[in-house]
């Protein structure tokens, strides 16, 4: 029986392509005594890793994705464990290559070289496929094959070489210890059938096996095992005769959901379109129990039937040759989770960290970033999307996993739209006013459990008030998932006054003696400000990029609300109890779960407000981006006392209202009663969250801030920066200083209007976001990053009577009236730059926000 | 298929048995009556196998057929199939819970279908079967099939050729030579792995096993039941390492090793 070392400054689980890569790069980053352990024997412990198809293709509509792949090929690269073999994406129908247009806009907007090409550019290279089967392909030069086994074991020696590693296979985990402390657990120690190991920090890096290994220490890693299906077939003579295992490119055909890529002599046909086959962690079988490995279960060969024949549709002479058969077929396991996206960062307990749901093309990249988040608090690509803190209570529920893996594995090859909504699972997060909103045909979208009007179909009527304003979209794509009364909902809250709910909002309050540090800590904006302020602050990591962008509100000498997105929330509560004081003088508490916010705006908000309180709400008793407590009639002569917040995301007059749960409902109700003789309505988050937003030039985080982008090249600078020191400080004074040189900024976030919708075809199109930036004829731009521009938001204007698009230029063509092209479905379209900074297009000089 | 114009065409029916698909564990269910199989694939012994391969060849060499059976529930229609894509072009299910079966059941449903075929107009010439099964190792249904059928028995071979109305069957003896045996058609024999190489389904070989309909038929009469108190598992066996080598200095012992395995070629 194997031992483990007694201690360990840090204890990686997994030695799969993640674990391995994950040592390595804190070997490099300067870690000592590391102490890897795995319950599998080396090179190939019986992971997921061990099956994997080790296919490449850079190309992903997710910018983190394809940065994490790109940065893993260029590591499989260097160790000498990549082939080139390039790929294609086939298309069997007119629908798909549609798709596959689009998906030429992201390798446009990534940078990766890609071309559409026809069948008989297909057979070219790929011989024994049959061209009347599909109309054209996505051909990418840059596909390959990697040995992931290999690349672990160099990782390995590499990191051994350095003498910082001790590596011990065929030990299990049997337990992870944490102990308690002021800020909560802290993991402690692993217990393993070859001892136990006092542990400073320890990744779970376990694949499949990682929820099993947090439940250890009271952790959620929301991951499915889950099949996907895989065969081999040869000897096929056609390959045989050719040298090394790939020198036929790999064919995905996306329609059927299958790729076919070879393997030596044999062609492996992998399939994503079966039943959603998923296990628990717990029922996977152990090494001795398993036949071929833990991971490669029982083939069941009736799920695989249909794409049998599709695939022998597609090379019928190659999968039909004499002598070809299927010579090993298995349901390998691999992990998916609700969102798609990996589980990576710190857990809830202190120094115990996960690098889970991790594929092999984004293997050595996820082992880097998160390495580097190890060693320096964040990494240099931004892992946000991937963060472990993102994950709701019911997002961590085994069931929530199960079936919206259920729900998306069919789609991993699938045309998915920007904005398309899960249909499993929902209703998991009701707002008080849900009933109202039901009568008033709300359509929901999902914001993090919670079910939020995007707009109301009772405003249908607006559509005839506003007439062609509304900017109707005539291409079902452009208007999927969207309707011309967001645009309605907007004209009416910018000629009258909208009632949003905005109940998904994350608050937290900082509290105690020690608040006031932690938050000018954690915030650039000066928080040491008067009691009933209102500050809206960006939020840096060390290195100066964005953590989050939020709003706080002082309410008490030691007591500080925090508001921030739903989508974001889970990780700034994360972020902010991170920086809070170890002596315990500050604490967190989340009132989310207490707290529905409302907002009012519009030039009618002040008299809508006014004819529910005795308050003084006029601009000289309630002054912009100050908030106070006032009591509001509602139904039946019951006064609610509300947090009210003058502070605005749309560009409008009016207040954010933050009511307890429990009279919510009340409230709404009465907004918009007294709203009514008014003109106003219940306006969706379409307006708050694009239309109003846009038109203002707001920035918002996921979109045009994350971690790879600084205040300076966002345009979000102030004149001043406070003296008290905060995360980021330093970075950010030299960004300033940068800024103020002749090199400038790398790159400018700035806002574009399309010039001309109309297509080839004659119909006009409307870009959704992530289309790439291009000169008038067609060519790349770079920025001083390196990086290609590309529409971060897009949305309609409907006061401007302008389709907007925000991006990150290079800074010679960040100027007003530069004339430009979008590239849409392989189409260009005349833009104009219209902002190259944080003005507003609507109302520049902000007259109605102040009024 | 058949060629029934020359009238040379065999037809061999060939009888399976799905079971679990083992790996190196094995662990029982907790009324100790079977394998535990809840993670577990499913196969038919590497003897049926080589049964299946025999059938097949042998349909293919005289222009007949091959029709798989099986005793079991709708589960085993996997395996039915599985032999189906190899070149089987007729499958019977025999529709019962196998676990309720002893040999002596086994055996008279099998002979049933095969006089039930033979009323029907198929005579089966040659009835191929695993020498034993790879779960309950009774040794048995062959040789009492065979005193059912009153067909002559050949136990234990390796490979099998037909000429005329006879067919001569090999078999390793037990002191290591070779038994050869010329017995006349219909015949029974029960086949060891060994001798024969079973191939692997080609796409469209499975393509083609998913349009043939199965045959189901419920068995008639009440089984005997196999007498089996329950099984134990014998005490683990410390599993044996010998390092060949290390480094380059290895590869000659590897290769031996390999040579006398037999899996180089």
């Amino acid at each position: 029986m194997a031992s483990v070392p007694t201690s360990a400054r840090v204890v990686v689980i997994g030695a799969g392509i993640v674990g391995n890569s994950l040592v390595y790069h804190l070997a490099r980053l300067g870690w000592r005594d590391i102490v890897q352990i795995d319950k599998g024997p080396l090179p190939n412990p019986g992971g997921s890793t061990g099956h994997a198809s080790n296919f490449i293709f850079p190309v992903d509509h997710s910018r983190e994705i394809t940065d994490l792949t790109l940065d893993s090929v260029r590591q499989y690269q260097e160790m000498g464990v990549f082939t080139q073999s390039g790929g294609f994406e086939v298309a069997r129908t007119e629908e798909r290559m549609e798709e596959l247009r689009r998906r030429m806009s992201s390798a446009k907007a990534w940078g990766i070289e890609s071309e559409l090409v026809t069948p008989e550019q297909v057979v070219e290279k790929v011989p024994f496929l049959d061209a009347d089967r599909i109309v054209g392909a996505f051909w990418t030069p840059t596909v390959g094959v990697v040995d992931s086994l290999r690349a672990g074991t160099i990782m390995r020696e590499r990191a051994l070489e350095l003498g910082v590693l001790t590596v011990v296979p065929t030990v299990e985990v049997t337990g992870l210890d944490t102990e308690d402390g002021p800020t909560g657990p802290t993991v402690k120690r692993v217990r393993t059938t070859g001892g136990d190991i006092e542990a400073e920090t320890v990744v779970i890096a376990c694949g499949v096996w990682s929820p099993k290994i947090g439940d250890m220490a009271g952790i959620s890693i929301p991951l499915t095992p889950a099949v996907h299906q895989m065969i081999s077939v040869g000897p096929c003579p056609q390959l045989a005769e050719r040298e090394g295992e790939i020198s036929f490119p790999i064919v995905r055909d996306m329609d059927t959901f299958c790729y076919e890529r070879q393997h030596g002599a044999d062609m492996e046909v992998g399939s994503y379109a079966h039943r959603a086959i998923l296990h628990e962690p717990e029922e996977i079988p152990s090494i001795e129990q398993a036949k071929l490995s833990p991971t490669e279960m029982p083939f069941t060969s009736e799920d695989f039937d249909p794409q049998l024949e599709q695939a022998f549709e597609l090379m019928p002479e190659l999968l039909g040759a004499e002598g070809a058969e299927i010579r090993y077929a298995i349901n390998g396991l691999l992990s998916l989770t609700c969102d798609g996206s990996p589980i990576l960062g710190e857990s809830e307990v202190k120094n115990l960290w996960t690098a889970s749901a991790v594929w092999v093309k984004e293997g050595p990249g996820v082992g880097r970033a998160v390495a580097e988040w190890m060693t320096h608090g964040e990494s240099e690509i931004d892992v946000s999307a991937s963060d472990i803190a993102r994950f709701y209570p019911h997002q961590m529920r085994r069931e929530h996993t199960r079936l919206r893996t259920t729900e998306s594995f069919i789609k991993t090859y699938g045309i998915v739209h920007p904005s398309e909504q899960y249909e499993s699972d929902r209703d998991q997060r009701l707002a008080p006013m849900h009933d109202s909103e039901v009568k008033l045909g709300a359509r929901f979208f999902e914001a993090v459990g919670w079910e939020r009007p995007q707009w109301y179909e009772s405003n249908a009527d607006l559509l005839d008030v506003y007439g062609e304003a509304v900017m109707p979209r005539e291409h079902e794509w452009d208007s999927r998932w969207w309707s011309p009364i967001v645009n309605a909902e907007h004209l009416r809250m910018r000629e009258s006054a909208g009632v949003i709910d905005l109940t998904a909002f994350a608050i937290f309050d900082v509290t105690g003696p020690g608040a006031l540090d932690a938050v000018q800590r954690t915030c650039v904006a000066q928080c040491d400000v008067a009691v009933g302020r209102v500050i809206y602050t960006p939020v840096l990591d060390h290195k100066g990029g964005f953590r989050s962008d939020l709003t706080v509100m002082r309410l008490g000498e030691e007591h500080f609300r925090v508001v921030t997105g739903g989508a974001h929330g889970m990780a700034d509560k994360k972020w902010f109890a991170d920086q809070l004081p170890g002596d315990g003088s500050a604490r967190l508490s989340d009132v989310t779960d207490e707290i529905s916010t409302i907002g009012l705006w519009g030039p009618r908000a002040r008299d809508i407000l006014g004819s529910l309180t005795s308050e003084d709400v006029s601009h000289e008793g309630f002054g912009f981006l100050t908030c106070r407590e006032i009591a509001l009639r509602t139904g039946g002569g019951r006064e609610v006392s509300v947090l009210a917040s003058r502070i605005s995301y749309v560009g409008e007059l009016g207040w954010e209202l933050y009511v307890p749960m429990g009279q919510a409902a009340a409230v709404w109700d009465a907004l918009l009663e007294a709203g009514a003789p008014h003109g106003a309505r219940p306006v969706g988050i379409g307006v708050y969250a694009t239309t109003g937003r846009i038109e203002k030039g707001y920035r918002a985080f996921g979109y045009e801030l994350d971690g790879e982008r600084t205040i300076m090249e966002a345009g979000m600078a102030r004149p001043k920066v406070k003296k008290a020191d905060f995360v980021g400080k330093e970075a950010y004074l030299q960004q300033r200083d940068g800024a103020q040189s002749s090199s400038g900024p790398k790159t400018v976030l700035c806002t574009l209007s399309v010039d001309d919708h109309t297509s080839a075809s004659g119909v006009k199109r409307y870009m959704l976001g992530g289309e790439p930036i291009l000169t008038r004829d067609g060519a790349t731009l770079t920025d001083g990053h390196g990086h290609h521009p590309y529409v971060t938001t897009a949305g309609s204007a409907p006061s401007l009577g302008k389709h907007l698009l925000m991006a990150y230029l290079p800074p010679e063509e960040a100027r007003v009236g530069n004339e430009l092209a979008v590239s849409y479905m392989e189409e260009l379209y005349p833009v104009t730059v219209a902002a190259a900074d944080a003005t507003p297009l609507f109302d520049p000089s902000n007259d109605r926000i102040k009024g | 298929m058949a060629n029934p114009s020359t009238g040379s065409g065999r037809r061999v029916l060939v009888c399976i048995k799905r079971v679990p698909d083992l790996g190196g564990e094995i662990s029982l269910t907790a009324d100790g009556m079977s394998v535990d199989d809840s993670n577990l694939g499913h196969t038919v012994s590497p003897h049926e196998e080589a049964a299946v391969e025999l059938a097949i060849q042998t349909a293919k060499d005289t222009g007949g057929e091959a029709t798989v059976l099986t005793l079991g529930s709708s589960d085993a229609v996997e395996q039915l199939r599985n032999a189906l894509a190899l070149g089987c072009t007729g499958a019977v299910l025999v529709e019962a819970d196998a676990s309720a079966y002893g040999p002596a059941d086994v055996a008279a449903a099998i002979a049933d279908v095969v006089r039930e075929h033979e009323r029907a107009g198929t005579t089966y010439d040659l009835v191929l079967l695993g020498n034993d099964a790879s779960d309950t190792g009774d040794f048995q249904v062959g040789i009492r099939l065979s005193y059912l059928l009153d067909r002559p028995v050949v136990a234990g071979v390796s490979t099998l050729g037909v000429s005329g109305d006879r067919v001569t069957a090999r078999g390793q003896s037990p002191d290591g030579g070779t038994e050869i045996y010329e017995v006349p058609l219909p015949a029974v024999l029960t086949v060891m792995e060994g001798g024969v190489e079973p191939r692997y389904p080609s796409i469209p070989g499975r393509m083609k096993a998913k349009k043939i309909k199965i045959e189901e038929i419920a068995p008639s009469g009440e089984p005997a039941g196999s007498g089996r108190v329950r099984l134990t598992l014998p005490p683990a066996q410390p599993s044996q390492v010998t390092v060949l080598g290390e480094g380059p200095e290895a590869a000659g012992a590897v290769v031996d090793l390999l040579e006398k395995l037999g899996v180089t070629r």
